[in-house]
């Protein structure tokens, strides 16, 4: 019995697209300020959060991820004076409809995170890993052709 | 809807006879009564297999995509929900609309030759509404069934009126239903989230990827489709694992979203009746919670919900919270 | 012939699923298509016509080949297919006239130099059972092809009316299936089947297309159908779908494609349509540029292309499909009046 507990532990992927001038920016203070978060992030720089399409979530899920999160600037503190605000809607709307079609809604969230806060980084890193570990694998959103070789 | 027909032809010879038009566009006769095609007639003598019936549930707003590039004006007959697909691709500049004459038609619903032949009815000859019931007649003899259980899906619920017109050919006043179009998805979100799941899933399983939704749509006129470009890693002409079929209608459904009129065509064509409008629906009804009522296509300008924002919009972790109500 | 009770049926598939795969028009979803038996499922056999032909048992929608694994500079290949070489017997179920006429159709394709070995070993692990139809409906215009709607071939030839299944083996095959499920059989019902039979034929006679006029439709009038005007009007509603080829039974292109996998590369062959806007694209470009030129092939190939090369069988079995289901009723029947023979107006 203790066994198969073992092997079942499960490690998550999450992929956490971070626009490059807040997030992104803050997960290098939580690094520099040596917070941790847990190595199975896998951080995807993008210019602006609102350069996310919803296909690259349901791609990144294709592949294998388990978890899906968005970090951006504060709304009002875009780069890009906008773009945020675009991202919100649009991702309220997706969000909204992955639920409908009944794909579990903690697996996908978005935050705001800005190139100050280091620790809000690495907190909401912990929180959406232990979120995700909890709800287990994705099963919803996968492909079995790539997962088939594992 | 003889009386109709007639005076639309009266009217498309007139137009094409005094040469303010150098084409119509239409329907024409089918082989059987229930199987019109949409039809471009350019001279009188083509206008004899023209035809506008209850089976004329074609929305030909999206042709004009690419009739209203060619040389002359074009006059085309628009149902009222097909004046918002209209509209729609005028304010999304894919229609010139100094090049074409839209002439508003009555429409009070049209019929669903699958759901007749559903009913066990074959060899349809002739349709005719009487007061809320329908009068089909067969080979066999009369049958009379509820309007309700024969009108296309996307009818049902339209409560539609005209958004643009020229001039209109309007012999009987429509009748506002009393119905919400919104119930079918009230009662999905209702499910828990495994039936919805499982809703889904079962629905989708049924896609083959013919594409006939997204080439009917008026709000899909993208010149080349994102599922049909090898570059972008996601295309596929069929769905060989199940993520697909739901990747598929997912983004097409987002890509429509704030553009969609609610025209039905999805449902309408799909051959393997998947309610795709319950996905365009629940976008709508989203849209209309989060950021105020907003029926796209009412006008030919402004901003859609998706090109627009507030400060205060709602927050994307925040939209389950409504759920408990 | 033999005959079992219509409230036995479920018995029968169950026998026949202890030892075999069984494929047969399922409802799912409110659609009737093929698809494996099992306990609970419901059953369609009235169905006329399945929104899919059963074509997809031998040919199906998506099939993998094989795959490439990438380690340093060695690439491996995989064949992944190489189970069907021992392809577990299947029965495919409930196979109508036209659709069993089909198969013949994709049969002179796989089965031709050089044979698609993965096709031949589903369709020579399959027991093809047919059911004759009784109730055929006004998109129908098999008989125009010369098949027979009341007795199609196949292993097995059943007929179905509200009390009994009747059964007729043809082959070994059939008489093989036969004795597998011979305890749940009994004699007779030679009449029934002949009274049916009839009746349908009185139908079928009657049909609105029974009587098409394909005489124009030869090799020698390729040039002059290929470049008539009417093209141009026949195919200006069409959407460029591929519900027309995705339905319909004979249609036999496929594309291969690559899919990205964690590991590497997995090559599949999928169904494709030549109504697709990149069907024939290469290198260079595309051939077929506009929705006309795409719509002319598909027919032009049904009617002239593939008879000329294959003793004057068409690739249209007049099931109809293409008839009920295209969103803008565009249809190969509209083809052959138009451009069939000296019958038009």
């Amino acid at each position: 019995m203790q066994e198969v507990t073992e092997n079942k532990e499960f490690t998550p992927n999450i992929v956490a697209f971070c626009c490059n001038w807040c997030s992104y920016a803050g997960a290098d203070l939580a690094g520099s300020s040596r917070m941790t978060y847990p190595a199975n992030v896998k951080i995807i720089r993008v210019p602006c959060s609102c350069r996310v399409n919803p296909t690259f979530i349901l791609k990144a899920y294709q592949q294998g991820a388990d978890g899906v999160i968005i970090c951006g600037c504060h709304p009002g503190d875009c780069h890009y004076v906008t773009g945020n605000y675009y991202t919100r809607r649009r991702i309220a709307l997706l969000f909204s409809m992955l639920n409908y079609m009944g794909i579990e809604k903690e697996r996908t969230r978005l935050e705001w995170v800005s190139a100050a806060e280091g620790q809000k980084f690495s907190a909401v890193m912990n929180d959406f890993v232990k979120t995700i570990t909890e709800l287990g694998e994705n099963k919803r959103l996968t492909d079995l052709r790539v997962k088939e070789g594992e | 809807m003889k009386e109709v027909e007639t005076k639309m032809l009266e009217r498309a010879k007139e137009l094409l006879e005094s040469g303010e038009v150098a084409r119509v566009v239409g329907w024409k006769k089918g082989e059987f009564c229930y199987d019109p095609s949409p039809a471009t007639f350019e001279s009188v003598e083509e206008l004899k297999d023209f035809t506008y019936d209850w089976f004329c549930g074609a929305n030909l707003s999206k042709y004009l995509i690419q009739i209203s590039k060619k040389e002359g004006k074009t006059a085309v007959f628009l149902k009222p929900c097909d004046t918002y697909s209209f509209n729609q691709l005028v304010k999304e500049h894919r229609i010139k609309r100094e090049n074409i004459h839209v002439i508003a038609v009555e429409c009070r619903g049209k019929f669903d030759i699958e759901k007749i032949k559903a009913k066990g009815i074959s060899f349809v000859t002739g349709a005719q509404l009487d007061g809320t019931q329908v009068k089909v007649s067969t080979l066999y003899g009369e049958e009379t069934l509820e309007k309700s259980d024969v009108v296309l899906t996307k009818c049902a619920t339209c409560n539609k009126d005209y958004q643009v017109q020229d001039e209109a050919i309007i012999l009987h006043e429509r009748t506002k239903k009393d119905v919400d179009r919104f119930a079918e998805v009230a009662k999905l979100e209702a499910m828990t989230e495994e039936e919805r799941f499982a809703f889904w899933r079962e629905q989708l399983s049924k896609c083959i990827r013919c594409n006939a939704c997204r080439n009917v749509c008026p709000a899909c006129s993208c010149v080349k489709c994102v599922f049909d470009n090898p570059a972008s890693e996601i295309s596929a002409k069929v769905n060989s694992d199940k993520f697909e079929e739901q990747l598929f209608h997912i983004i097409r459904a987002f890509h429509v979203a704030g553009r969609c009129t609610d025209c039905g065509e999805c449902s309408r064509v799909c051959p393997q009746h998947i309610p795709l409008h319950l996905l365009n629906r629940k976008f709508i009804k989203d849209i209309d919670n989060f950021y105020g009522e907003y029926q796209a296509g009412e006008t030919a300008e402004g901003k859609t919900p998706l090109t627009s924002y507030t400060e205060g919009d709602t927050e994307p972790n925040d939209v389950f919270k409504g759920e408990a109500k | 012939m033999k005959k079992i009770a219509k409230a036995k049926l479920n018995e029968l598939y169950a026998k026949i699923s202890e030892s075999m795969g069984l494929f047969l028009p399922i409802k799912r979803a409110g659609e009737v298509n093929y698809a494996v038996w099992g306990e609970g499922k419901e059953v369609s056999l009235e169905t006329l016509k399945t929104v899919k032909s059963p074509k997809n048992a031998f040919f199906p929608d998506s099939e993998n080949l094989m795959k490439f694994k990438t380690e340093g500079k060695n690439i491996e290949i995989i064949d992944v297919r190489k189970d069907y070489k021992e392809e577990k017997p299947f029965v495919l179920f409930g196979v109508k006239a036209c659709d069993y006429k089909a198969i013949e159709v994709l049969d002179r394709v796989f089965l031709a130099d050089p044979v698609d070995s993965y096709y031949q070993a589903r369709r020579e692990a399959t027991t093809i059972v047919t059911l004759a139809c009784s109730k055929p409906e006004e998109s129908c215009f098999c008989k125009v092809f010369g098949i027979d709607a009341t007795a199609p071939c196949g292993d097995v030839t059943t007929w179905l009316d509200e009390n009994y299944l009747y059964w007729q083996a043809n082959t070994e095959k059939g008489e093989a299936l036969t004795a597998l499920v011979a305890d749940l059989l009994e004699e007779g019902g030679e009449e029934s089947v002949a009274t049916q039979q009839e009746a349908t034929k009185a139908i079928l006679e009657k049909l609105p297309f029974s009587a098409l006029d394909l005489s124009r439709f030869k090799p020698e009038n390729l040039n002059d159908l290929f470049n008539d005007p009417a093209w141009e009007e026949m195919s200006e509603a069409c959407l460029g779908c591929g519900t027309c080829t995705f339905v319909c039974p004979t249609c036999q292109c496929f594309d291969i494609r690559d899919f990205k996998t964690s590991e590497g590369v997995l090559r599949y062959r999928c169904w494709d349509s030549c109504m697709y806007s990149d069907f024939t694209l290469m290198a260079h470009g595309n051939s077929r540029t506009t929705q006309m030129q795409r719509f002319r092939q598909r027919f032009m190939h049904k009617l002239v292309y593939y008879p000329s090369q294959n003793d004057g069988l068409y690739s249209c079995v007049g099931c109809g499909r293409c008839v009920n289901k295209c969103p803008q009723h565009l249809n190969i029947v509209k083809v052959i009046k138009t451009l069939g023979g000296k019958n038009d107006d």
